[in-house]
């Protein structure tokens, strides 16, 4: 079964807020939020992990959801993100992310 | 309606976050400007890996937007380096920089690192006024040939004017310089008190008519209706409201890893050599003391028409004497702006 990898674009600043994540394309200063779910697969977008693994580690557990359904949605996500510039989509692996993860948060 | 940047800083008041901070590398410095708030010896700064450690830290506790400044932070030898930590941590870095060592190579390493905006001091247009301001000959163009460098690198520059009698009538040029050029700028119209609290600088200060003057420039000001409008008066959620985001989402940390509320706020709050940056940020009790302090605390200013619309500095008023009093400059500049004398003024 084909999957997605994805990685945050270098060009973006981010840190965590209580639940969401403030994203900032810096090219463009363009802010962003992101949700919880988000911000969970924007902290586990590092190009090398499987976006159906994200999926069934990180989201199906925190949310007792469907995992065909949280994959669906999950598509839809990184599809919207990748077209605001601010995350990479590829159907194999890509280099690790430059960055690490935004810091955790009360 | 409140932008998602608004959005994001109040919640981090409410959630005590410190989104911003500046850190500066080193108080050393390649020029020797004639209003310098700082002494410019090296009493001992962080090293990498304290800044390494300092940096993770201020990552876990939230800062967001991260200014590397001094001095001339550029002329850390391990500069490139404490930058590139700080953009693997994710932080929107700013770069405050006199742009003297900034030549073609430098430029695309700041450009590599993905850097939100470079602000510059540029005084003037002119060589001779400029120079004689850093005492650096030679200088303005060093900033200005930098300034190209970075802009065609595609990194946002801003040109930051401090208006002293020096210049005082250079900032159209250096505006017009800027738009030129691809650079932002912005105008500072007061000199602030040295560091160490000696005030004789404020001597370079332009006099209440150029101050007046510039208030009432719409190239300044915008929309010059509502800037200089009379004020109205605070209302409730004016009082209620904190004076400036500094202690609060905001804070400094000098080269020698002294935490303060701001930059302009010499109120020492703890030392990340000795406690971590969190343990400071939360536990501080000069933070907590600066953070107890709503407008309407503020004996004098509390009763001044000005309240809602001033822009009372703490760390000018603690400089000053007094953390809940006035701050002189401000009160000029509120005077000048709309004609009105604060509260302050009418008490002398």
């Amino acid at each position: 079964m084909s999957d997605k990898f994805i990685r945050r674009s270098r060009e973006t600043a981010a840190r965590k807020l209580g639940d969401e994540t403030m994203v900032l394309a810096i090219l463009d200063s363009t802010l962003f939020s992101l949700n919880e779910v988000a911000s969970i697969v924007w902290a586990a977008a590092d190009g090398q992990t499987p976006l159906r693994t994200i999926v069934t580690n990180a989201i199906v557990p925190a949310f007792e959801v469907d995992a065909e359904t949280a994959y669906r949605d999950a598509l839809e996500l990184v599809g919207e993100l990748a077209r605001e510039g601010i995350l990479e989509v590829a159907d194999a692996p890509l280099a690790p992310a430059a960055t690490e993860p935004a810091g955790k948060q009360r | 309606m409140s932008t998602l940047a608004e959005e994001f800083n109040a919640q981090a008041v409410f959630r005590g976050v410190p989104l911003a901070a500046q850190l500066d590398l080193t108080y050393r410095c390649n020029e020797r400007c004639v209003h310098c708030y700082l002494d410019h010896d090296d009493a001992g700064e962080m090293t990498f890996a304290e800044l390494d450690r300092l940096l993770g830290e201020m990552a876990a506790a939230g800062v967001f937007q991260l200014t590397l400044s001094g001095g001339e932070p550029l002329l850390r030898k391990d500069f490139f380096a404490i930058a590139r930590r700080a953009r693997e941590l994710d932080f929107n870095l700013k770069l405050k920089t006199n742009g003297i060592l900034i030549r073609a190579e430098a430029a695309a390493a700041l450009r590599a690192l993905c850097l939100d905006s470079i602000q510059m001091s540029i005084y003037s247009h002119r060589a001779e006024v400029h120079d004689a301001i850093t005492k650096v000959p030679g200088s303005l163009a060093r900033s200005l040939g930098a300034a190209r460098f970075l802009i065609a690198q595609g990194l946002r520059v801003k040109f930051a004017t401090v208006l002293m009698r020096q210049n005082r009538t250079d900032y159209p040029a250096v505006q017009a310089l800027a738009q030129e050029i691809g650079a932002g700028f912005t105008l500072d119209p007061t000199v602030t008190p040295h560091i160490n609290g000696d005030r004789s600088i404020l001597a370079l200060n332009i006099d209440s008519a150029d101050l007046r003057g510039v208030m009432h420039d719409p190239l300044v000001t915008g929309d010059g209706a509502s800037f200089c409008a009379t004020p109205a008066g605070p209302g409730e959620d004016e009082l209620n409201s904190f004076p400036c985001s500094a202690g609060h989402s905001a804070c400094y940390i000098s080269p020698y890893g002294e935490v303060y509320p701001c930059v302009q706020f010499p109120l020492a709050c703890g030392n990340v050599r000795q406690q971590s940056f969190a343990a400071i940020w939360r536990d501080s009790p000069q933070l907590a003391e600066v953070r107890a302090v709503k407008i309407r605390d503020l004996p004098t200013c509390s009763v001044c028409p000005h309240a809602g619309t001033c822009t009372r500095c703490p760390g000018l008023a603690y400089m000053e004497g007094n953390l809940r009093g006035p701050s002189t400059a401000d009160c000029e500049k509120s005077y000048a702006r709309t004609g009105i004398p604060t509260a302050a003024m009418r008490r002398h």
